[in-house]
């Protein structure tokens, strides 16, 4: 067995999701089957193989501006999207978003 | 034109020009398909025509003063709903974004809109765009408007559908493993993936931000040709588009494919491929070397591993984006005592099980003590999978192979058991890996009549040359073989 119920009820805990006993018994099992099936990833000899941290550059590229043409100016520009974006907030009192107590104890 | 014929962008423009039809009376030829098919395919979730109405109006009076025409003028286009359109529901599939209208439009929005398209609605797709069948969504699945039992394939099943019932002349999907490919494949037209970076993802809702990709469905390869030809491009506000100059793709189908050496990975035609779709590949390839392509065998030895490296690394980036999703600045909310029992209870009620269930499988990847165990050897897997293609590319101009091993299956045959659904992702993730470009082109059907793709990747920006051999393989009759 690869995960164990007390393994899933502290990931959905790390997530934040609710799970019910239900969920938490078939999650089990249907990540009990997939990790198993990723364990093929161990077959592999990946000793001198770098992990892959960029599709299109390698870490080989000579200089940041060089290989990143893409970088624009860091140049400040109006940013003037407050209102539309709280009118699209459950519960909004500008300029704030309104949540319950954060402090639990 | 009379029902039926299908549109394409240049028969649109041509009718436009010599003022058989008007924008106008194109957009609303679309909604009486819509209206009359749409609760049978589900392939729409909103539709916006306010907003295509008053498109289409502005392109009939640049059609009045005389005006030369953008690309896409008044060609009728369906948006994937994780594609931000401002003023226009964005729900993802998903209750969590039920009534989430976007303060601002996608680039690759904006630029169809800039070119003349006019935006008829959202399409359906799997929650979050998470799934192979459409079955995900939250809104109920679409059906394959070539058979109504069979799923669209997924995730951008809305979108091929629509295309494909002749709901919309093109459209937009993404493609995170097979999204855009595996559901043009299932519905039997042309499905485009570009390279990542090469369409801008500004405005679209993030799923795995490694791997996400904007690109077009269409009824044949030149529309979709036109429509990358628009949205294609660097985009100040996305870092991670490239600044690669955009050719005239429209200009590289037309090429000739002969002498273009394709390889054939054996790798894609084991166990695990069903004997009808290998046969029509077969014939497909055949045909390409009918053409004048030369065959070359080729090995891809860590073909194998792509599916787990793919789902470690697609769930872990899942996990980490959808942590926004948390009831305080946008979506839905459920109240709670406590902050935590908000995110909680906001996450239990908003997240469909798929969506779930990946989140999990991320979180767990991610967690301390097996962060090294997980991610980090499938980002070295992933590494490999992409010497595997630069190696090919060394040798060949392209590859081809099928694009998904099965035909599309019934609604319900495999949604019980979520890693049968991955494993059918095993031809398309590969590229998905190595982040270079891939089409899938319609290559006859199965002897009861169900779409076959033939799938062809090619170099990183090398887009027109798999336009060029997906155009030449269709105009050779490859939907028909």
């Amino acid at each position: 067995m690869k995960i164990s119920r007390e393994d899933v009820v502290r990931v959905a805990e790390l997530a934040h999701l609710g799970l019910t006993p239900d969920e938490i018994d078939s999650y089990r099992a249907q990540l009990d089957g997939i990790l198993t099936y990723i364990d093929k990833l161990n077959e592999l000899d990946l000793a001198n193989v770098e992990p892959m941290a960029q599709v299109l550059y390698t870490s080989a590229t000579p200089s940041a501006t060089e290989s990143h043409p893409e970088l624009r100016d860091d140049t400040l520009r109006p940013c003037d999207v407050a209102d539309s974006v709280l009118t699209r907030a459950p519960d909004a009192v500008k300029p704030f978003f309104r949540v319950p107590r954060v402090i639990d104890r | 034109m009379s029902a039926g014929t299908p549109w394409r962008i240049a028969s649109v423009r041509a009718a436009l020009q010599a003022k058989q039809i008007s924008a106008r009376e194109l957009a609303a030829e679309f909604y009486g398909r819509i209206y009359k098919r749409n609760a049978e395919l589900n392939a729409y979730l909103t539709l916006s025509p306010e907003r295509a109405y008053a498109q289409a109006d502005r392109i009939d009076a640049a059609v009045a003063r005389g005006e030369t025409l953008p690309p896409l003028a008044g060609v009728p286009m369906a948006i994937k709903d994780v594609i931000s359109t401002r003023g226009v529901r964005t729900t993802c599939a998903s209750k969590m974004l039920e009534d989430y209208i976007p303060p601002y439009d996608a680039t690759a929005v904006e630029r169809l809109e800039r070119a003349g398209a006019v935006l008829l609605g959202k399409t359906n797709c799997d929650e979050f765009a998470m799934g192979g069948s459409n079955e995900n969504s939250a809104y109920g699945p679409v059906r394959n408007p070539v058979a109504l039992d069979r799923v669209p394939g997924g995730s951008s099943g809305g979108s091929a559908a629509a295309v494909a019932a002749g709901l919309a002349v093109a459209a937009l999907g993404t493609d995170t493993g097979g999204s855009i490919r595996q559901p043009g494949s299932f519905c039997g037209i042309p499905g485009l993936m570009p390279t990542y970076g090469r369409v801008s993802r500004y405005g679209l809702v993030a799923f795995a931000s490694s791997l996400d990709k904007i690109g077009p469905f269409a009824t044949n390869v030149a529309d979709a040709a036109a429509v990358l030809s628009v949205i294609a491009g660097h985009d100040e506000n996305d870092s991670t588009s490239a600044a690669v100059p955009v050719p005239d793709y429209i200009g590289e189908t037309e090429k000739s494919v002969k002498g273009l050496r394709i390889g054939v990975p054996e790798d894609y035609f084991g166990a695990g491929l069903d004997p009808e779709v290998k046969e029509k590949v077969q014939s497909g390839i055949a045909l390409l070397e009918k053409l004048g392509c030369r065959r070359v065998p080729l090995q891809m030895p860590h073909t194998d591993y792509a599916i787990a490296a793919y789902y470690i690394i697609a769930t872990a980036e899942a996990s980490s984006n959808l942590a926004r999703y948390d009831g305080v600045r946008y979506g839905l909310r459920v109240p709670g005592g406590t902050l935590t029992e908000m995110y909680r209870q906001t996450r239990e009620r908003g997240f469909g099980p798929e969506v779930k269930r990946r989140i999990m499988l991320g979180t767990y990847a991610l967690s301390a003590g097996y962060y090294d165990a997980y991610y980090l050897r499938a980002q070295s897997v992933r590494a490999l999978i992409a010497r595997d293609f630069a190696d090919a590319f060394q040798k060949v101009d392209a590859i081809v192979t099928p694009t998904s091993p099965i035909p599309p299956f019934r609604l319900g045959e495999k949604a019980l058991d979520p890693l049968q659904m991955y494993l059918a992702d095993i031809y398309t993730v590969t590229g998905s890996l190595a982040g270079v470009p891939g089409i899938s082109v319609p290559c006859g059907k199965t002897k009861a009549g169900l779409p076959v793709g033939l799938q062809v990747f090619v170099p990183h920006f090398k887009e027109g040359c798999v336009l060029q051999i997906a155009h030449a393989f269709e105009q050779a009759g490859g939907s028909t073989i």
